[in-house]
């Protein structure tokens, strides 16, 4: 418990530090939707309509790019080696540095969700209920990208193959995390159905990612 | 014969060469059976004549989630068994796979236009089968980024099993949600919805559909070997160039070493 805590707040402290580059997803997000008005014209009907999709859409690919730094760095100074040979199980290991990575990588775009919010003419309720959905979608996002960050280090290849290979994966999330911050501000489905499915999918990634993970460290690390 | 004989490739190529043809020609002569017997069929009394592109479609959609369940054996074979061939069969399993499926959403569309109104609709059965498209697009890309065979193999496994949770969600989408796309008729609690004129074509094409990619999938398997053959032959001979010209370099530098010795 103290070796995975310990990991934890290792991986905290490298992500937030100088050349951790966690916030420079918080910063991507940010330019992500600032580059939306431009795209679909500054009527603000229409931005609030696409509101949601929008924040999600950047909260998506901000993940995703922060993603590929998950295992490589630790595998460039081989620390990820002495990880995989420790006493603690590999499957808990990964899943408490997904944990880490979502702590200093996702959590900020939650933060960042309501000033966002305000750019894209969301009221109270719409920006709250994005950032809720946010708050339930985005550890599927970073479980599910674990196993592609995970095949990443393992092949030595990043970049557009890991987005082609995780962004499949993760439709699912897409998909009911609008569908649940539209039924608050529009629909007429209700918010509880589309949330419990959303909050179903973190939790089943939550134990197939690291497992999967783990598999694709244990047999492809050499 | 069990699965382990066929783990040395040299008994496996010579078996499929034996059985290949025998394969091609059942699934000719049931493809035939199907066709004739889907010409015969009679119009539907709502769809009239396009019910007949359901005998197509069916098969098609039915082995996108096959292929990928074949796939996923192949898999485990690959990561618990370590089979040999698991590999191979997995990797010449994608492209078959991702041909059904892409004609599945085609023929899907096709069939769509008439009766929905629609080519596409953004219903769950529909969406499910476009990530599965996309998902064995993703395997093929896997399989290309990577040279060294045995380590893409450990890879796209993971992925190919992680991949498997989309076929139940394709299978019961239409249960679980409102679809534009019809819920099953032929495998389903209390027997076929379907009408004898249509089941027994129906289950005619889906097995020569099925003998069809047993077909195709063997002869990939076949290149596949001989191709990593190939590939391995092509490298001993790379290697020996490499080490016979530095054999004339270090043999020079020995002979003069072993004569700076004796003296």
């Amino acid at each position: 418990m103290t070796a995975l805590s310990a990991l934890i707040r290792r991986d905290i402290r490298i992500a937030l530090r100088v050349g951790g580059g966690a916030l420079v997803g918080v910063l991507f997000f940010l330019t992500v939707v600032v580059l939306m008005p431009f795209a679909v014209g500054p009527d603000l009907a229409l931005l609030s309509r696409l509101g949601p999709a929008i924040l999600w859409l950047g909260a998506l690919l901000a993940s995703l790019l922060t993603l590929d730094r998950l295992f490589m760095a630790d595998h460039e100074d081989g620390s990820l080696d002495l990880i995989t040979m420790s006493r603690t199980p590999l499957e808990l290991a990964c899943a408490a540095k997904a944990l880490a990575h979502w702590l200093a990588a996702g959590l900020p775009l939650i933060v960042a969700t309501p000033v966002l919010g305000l750019l894209l003419n969301l009221d109270m309720v719409a920006t709250g209920a994005v950032a809720l959905t946010l708050l339930a979608g985005t550890p599927a996002l970073t479980f599910t990208g674990m196993i592609g960050a995970a095949l990443a280090v393992t092949l030595h290849r990043g970049g557009l193959l890991m987005a082609v290979l995780v962004l499949p994966l993760s439709i699912p999330v897409l998909i009911f995390g609008v569908a649940a911050s539209q039924a608050v501000i529009v629909g007429p489905m209700t918010f509880g159905a589309p949330f419990s499915i959303l909050c179903a999918l973190s939790l089943v990634s939550l134990v197939i990612g690291p497992f999967a993970a783990a598999a694709s460290l244990r047999h492809g690390l050499d | 014969m069990t699965l382990i004989d066929l783990a040395n490739p040299t008994r496996f190529l010579a078996l499929t060469a034996r059985v290949l043809p025998w394969l091609a020609a059942a699934t000719v002569i049931l493809l035939a059976i199907g066709l004739y017997q889907t010409a015969l069929a009679p119009d539907d009394y709502q769809q009239g004549a396009t019910v007949k592109i359901m005998f197509i479609h069916v098969p098609n959609a039915w082995l996108s989630m096959f292929v990928w369940g074949v796939m996923s054996i192949a898999s485990l074979g690959t990561l618990v068994w370590r089979h040999p061939l698991a590999d191979v069969a997995a990797k010449a399993a994608a492209p078959i796979g991702a041909a059904f499926t892409f004609l599945a959403l085609l023929t899907g569309s096709l069939w769509g236009r008439p009766m929905w109104g629609t080519y596409w609709e953004w219903d769950a059965r529909l969406t499910s089968v476009l990530i599965l498209f996309l998902m064995y697009l993703g395997l093929m890309a896997l399989w290309r980024a990577v040279d060294d065979p045995s380590r893409a193999a450990r890879a796209a496994a993971v992925l190919t099993l992680v991949g498997a949770l989309n076929l139940p969600i394709i299978k019961f989408s239409v249960d679980w949600w409102n679809t534009l796309h019809q819920p099953a008729s032929v495998m389903r609690m209390g027997g076929s919805a379907l009408d004898k004129s249509f089941l027994i074509p129906l289950l005619v094409m889906a097995i020569a559909f099925t003998l069809l990619f047993v077909t195709l999938h063997l002869a990939a398997m076949r290149n596949e070997i001989l191709r990593r053959r190939v590939r391995s032959l092509q490298m001993m001979q790379a290697s020996r160039v490499a080490f016979s010209s530095e054999m004339g370099a270090a043999s020079r530098g020995q002979n003069a070493s072993k004569e700076a010795g004796a003296a």
